[in-house]
């Protein structure tokens, strides 16, 4: 940092808006294809876990190992394979949200209580009916509670993908250390933080609203 | 629908064998259409496991299971399923879904139109005594005990089904409470003429509700008759354990002034004024209990203005012995 430099020159901000809406765009863009990448590929795994139970130690095993590998460490063992791309950044951050993704998801559905199962097989649901009428909206509030704690991680892990080209608001903040330029470093690490904070609370609306129910028991 | 009121459920010789034990050996009887049957028995006497195998919860191992002269395992379970009604304990609500959403769970299942369903909806909450004005939007965390297992059977008869299996339903609701959903659930019965099969491990409900009672032990058919018959002539020394050394009491509920002893050949002048005037739909226990109030050794019997003969304390204690 220069001498007699201000900590933030709004000047600079004033005159990249552009790049900052840019940089926002691509944090989004790369958290939502991370998240919902990522939810898919748990709602899979979920379902397979949960019919074939034995399954759950080996899948928990491959996410937990996955979600131990340091970020940095992942990316750069991807490079070779995959090249500075949204792929490598997007492999890299897919994996990570399976752990917590799969947990919750088997949790709530396993958490449906064995009486109102019982009742809906009783009645005459069909299987995918009762998975989908009343195993997945009841376990909507815990697995909506995972994808908080996965988009939150994925908000922070995308600044380390400016590392490979990647980034949001990280490549905001590489440039800023790089150039001893504190403003461009503050505002990437505030927005990103300011981003994370928005998405939760964007999730805590839409759980609500999705499940009404919940608040009265 | 109509016309498919009751439905008869045939068992024939069934039998569910687990690995280590036998949960209902060579299980055979009938479930009468339009009648309540009760399945009752200590815990571990296969009743439960009978009850599912009707909705094919539970298959049989061996044995045929028909309902109106259909082998139910010729056909597809879910199918099946939605033309049973299904009550159990803890009821099964769906969390998610409002009473009335609830109630139309099977109507929707099997595509009825939106304005069909309302209407059913609407009528049925209004059959199980819970207002729809009041009840319709709320969700089931907002009902109490009681209301829930109303909920429940209104569901479980959304689609009129021609029988209805209840497992233990009024087991979790305090007494006040289950003495008016048995008085409700006879109401209704007597009603639609529902087929019920009941399983209870209470001998007092069984007695009360059931048109014919299966006492079943270890699997078992121990006996299978009228509650009267149960409590006055009992199979054997379980069956009388079981029904209690009560059970000449329990009977007197079962039976009327009108069908007891009474003495014509009293006149009535000559009868103590202060004695209890009877009628003869009362039941022997309501007559006892006046008596014993009274303290008279006797009642008036009286049919509107009609002077039928009295009815001595002597006489129903004599009925009370009858089965010893």
């Amino acid at each position: 940092m220069t001498e007699g430099e201000p900590l933030i020159r709004w000047d600079w901000i004033a005159g990249h808006l552009d790049e900052i809406a840019f940089r926002l765009g691509q944090h989004v863009e790369l958290t939502l294809i991370a998240v919902g990448a990522g939810l898919l590929i748990a709602f899979g795994l979920s379902l397979l876990i949960l019919r074939t139970p034995w399954l759950e130690a080996p899948i928990t095993w491959v996410t937990g190992t996955l979600y131990t590998i340091p970020s940095l460490a992942l990316f750069a063992l991807l490079v070779p394979v995959t090249g500075l791309s949204v792929l490598t950044a997007e492999i890299g951050l897919v994996s990570y949200t399976l752990l917590i993704l799969i947990r919750n998801i088997i949790r709530g559905i396993r958490g449906v209580p064995a009486d109102v199962r019982e009742a809906a097989v009783g009645m005459g649901y069909t299987r995918r009916q009762l998975l989908w009428r009343i195993e997945v909206p009841l376990a909507l509030a815990v697995i909506i509670a995972g994808v908080r704690l996965a988009t939150i991680s994925t908000i922070g892990l995308v600044t380390v993908t400016s590392l490979i080209g990647q980034g949001g608001f990280g490549f905001l903040i590489l440039i800023g250390i790089q150039r001893f330029f504190s403003t461009e470093l503050i505002v990437g690490a505030v927005l990103s933080v300011a981003l994370a904070i928005c998405a939760d609370a964007l999730l805590v609306l839409l759980q609500r609203r999705l499940t009404p129910w919940a608040r009265l028991a | 629908m109509p016309g498919e009121r009751g439905a008869t459920v045939e068992f024939r010789d069934v039998t569910k064998q687990y690995a280590d034990q036998v949960a209902v050996d060579g299980l055979s009887l009938t479930f009468p259409a339009g009648k309540i049957s009760i399945l009752v028995g200590p815990s571990g006497s296969g009743k439960t496991t009978s009850l599912k195998m009707v909705n094919r919860l539970i298959e049989p191992t061996s044995g045929t299971i028909l309902i109106n002269g259909h082998d139910i395992m010729q056909e597809d379970p879910v199918q099946l399923r939605r033309r049973i009604g299904y009550v159990i304990q803890q009821v099964g609500l769906f969390p998610h879904q409002t009473t009335a959403e609830n109630v139309a769970t099977v109507p929707r299942l099997l595509g009825w139109t939106a304005r069909r369903i309302d209407a059913r909806v609407a009528e049925l909450l209004a059959l199980v005594g819970l207002d729809p004005a009041r009840y319709a939007k709320r969700y089931p965390a907002q009902l109490s005990g009681g209301e829930r297992q109303r909920a429940g059977v209104a569901r479980a008869l959304a689609a009129e089904p021609p029988v209805m299996l209840m497992d233990e339903p009024f087991g979790a609701v305090d007494p006040i409470v289950r003495d008016r959903l048995q008085s409700e659930l006879l109401r209704i019965q007597r009603e639609l003429g529902t087929t019920i099969v009941f399983v209870t491990h209470d001998i007092d409900e069984a007695i009360r509700l059931g048109d014919r009672v299966a006492i079943m032990r270890d699997g078992r058919l121990i006996q299978y008759a009228p509650p009267g018959e149960l409590l006055a002539h009992p199979a054997d020394d379980f069956v009388a354990q079981f029904t209690g050394a009560d059970r000449g009491l329990k009977r007197l509920e079962l039976l009327t002034v009108g069908g007891a002893d009474v003495d014509p050949s009293v006149i009535r002048e000559t009868v103590d004024p202060s004695a209890p005037v009877l009628r003869p739909s009362m039941t022997l226990r309501q007559a006892l209990a006046l008596m014993l109030q009274n303290d008279a050794q006797l009642g008036v019997v009286v049919d509107g203005d009609r002077y039928l003969g009295i009815l001595t304390l002597a006489k129903i204690g004599k009925m009370i012995r009858s089965d010893a």
